[in-house]
């Protein structure tokens, strides 16, 4: 079975965000850049079907710059046989996003397509469901394991106290999240390897983007705290802010 | 999986880095935060190496990774294998230790002077870590001077019987071979010494723990013991004869130390650097205070030049144009600069520094078994003297 694995390029969740001199990016010196953790997830249940059913190929596509190409690489490095680059903007519209994967999707029409339930960056969580509906096919969204047949995927996602399964027949788009797939480390050998493993580059097909970041603002910085006094006496003072002023109460 | 840790690029060293490169190391520095870190406390406290960490390295690729493919080795470059060696090193001596004597001391020799069976015999399984090997170079009464060694083996009828004792052996007890260097002639006669490839289960083959050590204690290192040992024509290795086969095995394991020990310095740094950012005596921080930025700028510094050493040592490395005299340089600079930023960082920590949830001083303990092993720190000194001079010292 051959399966699609669309991956984001995101900053690494350690980095430390600043934002950029336009006001509406963050500045990307100094920041290392990950395949996004929930694409890992996805790309770890793609390999680890491939290799229980002994067959199949796994395609990573992303969306982006040529910067992106590092990232289709660890994809490539962890096992992944083949890599498709939609050189294009990253833009904030889920939608145009899907429609880019789409246009490539579409033309080989792989039974199964993965992506992270979201990207670490944006967390927009809208790419996986358009994507499905551009191409006419079920979507289960934030699925922690699934189990394919010949026709169907059975998908489990942690939902409100408990577990609910979805079966979809196939073909299907499922996004993952957190669940059974940690992520192997790439070998060295597949490190290696990763390099003479063929990605094709294209031009990304994403029509217009009707959104635009704004502003990017971090939070606010916190405040020193203060001593209301100490021992029982303080008690009085501490309830009655923590209910007037912090509203904790 | 990023790793937490950032290391330490002063002078933006990452930009001579291929991908490839920054991507193994980088493998590897969140293998060791996520299977190192948390379980190394508790090894060294409790003086043991952690065995299941073995079959990880080999699964990963990191035993003897810069020999071929064809012996299901990863086949990377020096460069690769240094970065590696760093990384393990960052996490502990002790791992990288075994590392070294794996791929360095084991699998080097097996492939540059082994015969194709031995090789298609012992490198996969090294490769993979489901074997150990360790290396029975050094004896009790010839360390710096190992030509000097009294350990026969003498020629039998089908093969050879050897005799004698090896001290200081990393994975000695665990090894499931080891690489025997004896004299097949007159004692001292360096043309005399051979390798030979003995399966530790060999009648007559014993290896004991050596007791009381206060360093590198999540390493085993043992006495080889080696009493009428009989083995065949076949465990002889061919290509090596004479003491300079044995050297040369040193100077690749020096050469991985010259890394090693670098990361085992920015550990340091990088663990005093933020605890001077957190504690505060005084008005403030003792990051802000002159004596630990003193402190400071000199770890930074020693460990950059640490750095730029190692990284131009391997691309001569990989040049093929690296002499065992400038491996000598790094080893010896290297962990010096690793000793003295290790017991800077200690003091820095203050009382907490002498504790083992801080990684300072287990580094550095370990660091003076490494200033002492593969050439102490004076005989490289020494070889560097006769380098410069024309003259031998030693």
């Amino acid at each position: 079975m051959n399966i699609i694995v669309c991956v984001k390029r995101v900053p690494d969740t350690e980095t430390r965000i600043r934002v950029g001199g336009d006001g509406t990016s963050i500045d990307p010196s100094g920041v290392k850049y990950v395949l996004s953790p929930y694409d890992e997830f996805a790309v770890e249940a793609a390999l680890r079907l491939k290799e229980a059913r002994g067959e199949g190929e796994v395609t990573v596509v992303s969306l982006g710059d040529d910067a992106s190409q590092e990232t289709l690489r660890t994809a490539l490095a962890m096992g992944a046989d083949r890599a498709v680059l939609l050189q294009g903007e990253v833009t904030p519209d889920g939608l145009a996003t899907a429609r880019g994967l789409a246009a490539e999707i579409g033309e080989s029409d792989p039974p199964l397509v993965l992506l992270g339930v979201k990207a670490a960056d944006d967390d927009g969580q809208q790419v996986g469901p358009m994507l499905a509906t551009l191409l006419g096919r079920p979507c289960a969204t934030a699925v922690s394991s699934f189990e394919v047949t010949d026709e169907s995927v059975v998908c489990r996602s942690e939902v409100e106290g408990g577990t609910r399964v979805l079966e979809l027949p196939l073909p299907a788009v499922v996004t993952i999240t957190k669940g059974e797939y940690e992520p192997r480390y790439a070998s060295l050998k597949g490190i290696m390897a990763a390099k003479r493993k063929p990605l094709e580059k294209k031009e990304a097909q994403t029509g217009p983007s009707r959104l635009r970041v704004k502003a990017v603002e971090l939070p606010p910085e916190r405040t020193a705290g203060r001593i209301v006094g100490e021992g029982p006496d303080a008690v009085p003072e501490l309830v009655r802010l923590l209910r007037e002023e912090a509203n904790a109460l | 999986m990023a790793s937490k840790f950032k290391g330490v690029d002063f002078y933006d060293l990452d930009s001579l880095f291929s991908d490839e490169e920054r991507m193994i190391r980088d493998t590897i520095r969140g293998w060791v935060d996520e299977r190192v870190l948390p379980i190394i406390e508790e090894a060294y406290i409790g003086r043991y190496f952690p065995r299941e960490l073995a079959t990880e390295m080999g699964e990963l690729g990191m035993l003897g990774a810069n020999l071929p493919e064809e012996y299901g080795c990863a086949g990377l470059n020096n460069v690769s294998y240094g970065l590696i060696m760093q990384e393990l090193e960052r996490g502990d001596s002790g791992i990288r230790s075994f590392a070294s004597v794996q791929g360095a001391l084991v699998m080097y020799p097996i492939h540059a002077f082994g015969s194709d069976e031995q090789k298609e015999t012992w490198l996969p399984a090294l490769a993979s870590g489901k074997k150990i090997g360790c290396f029975g170079l050094t004896e009790p009464d010839f360390g710096s001077n190992p030509g000097g060694m009294i350990t026969t083996a003498r020629k039998t009828d089908g093969g050879w019987l050897l005799n004698g004792s090896k001290f200081w052996i990393t994975n000695g007890s665990m090894a499931d071979v080891a690489i025997v260097w004896a004299q097949t002639g007159e004692l001292g006669d360096t043309k005399g010494i051979r390798g030979f490839v003995v399966p530790t289960d060999t009648p007559g083959f014993t290896a004991t723990d050596q007791k009381g050590k206060l360093s590198l204690l999540a390493s085993d290192t043992s006495e080889l013991h080696l009493e009428d040992v009989e083995v065949p024509e076949s465990a002889l290795l061919p290509g090596a004869k004479g003491l300079k086969a044995p050297l040369m095995c040193l100077t690749q394991a020096r050469y991985g130390i010259a890394w090693g020990a670098v990361g085992a310095a920015m550990a340091c740094y990088v663990e005093a650097l933020e605890y001077a950012g957190e504690r505060i005596m005084f008005d403030g921080p003792i990051a802000g205070k002159q004596i630990q930025q003193i402190r400071l700028a000199e770890m930074v510094t020693g460990i950059t030049q640490g750095q730029l050493m190692a990284y131009h040592l391997g691309r001569m490395k990989d040049e093929g144009t690296m002499t065992p005299q400038q491996v000598s340089m790094a080893k010896r600079a290297n962990v010096d600069m690793a000793c003295e930023v290790a017991r800077e960082a200690r003091r820095l920590l203050g009382g907490n520094g002498i504790l083992v949830e801080y990684s300072a001083m287990r580094h550095m303990a370990n660091l003076e078994s490494v200033y002492t092993y593969e050439g102490t720190h004076d005989i490289h000194g020494l070889i560097l003297g006769q380098a410069v001079t024309g003259l031998a010292a030693y």
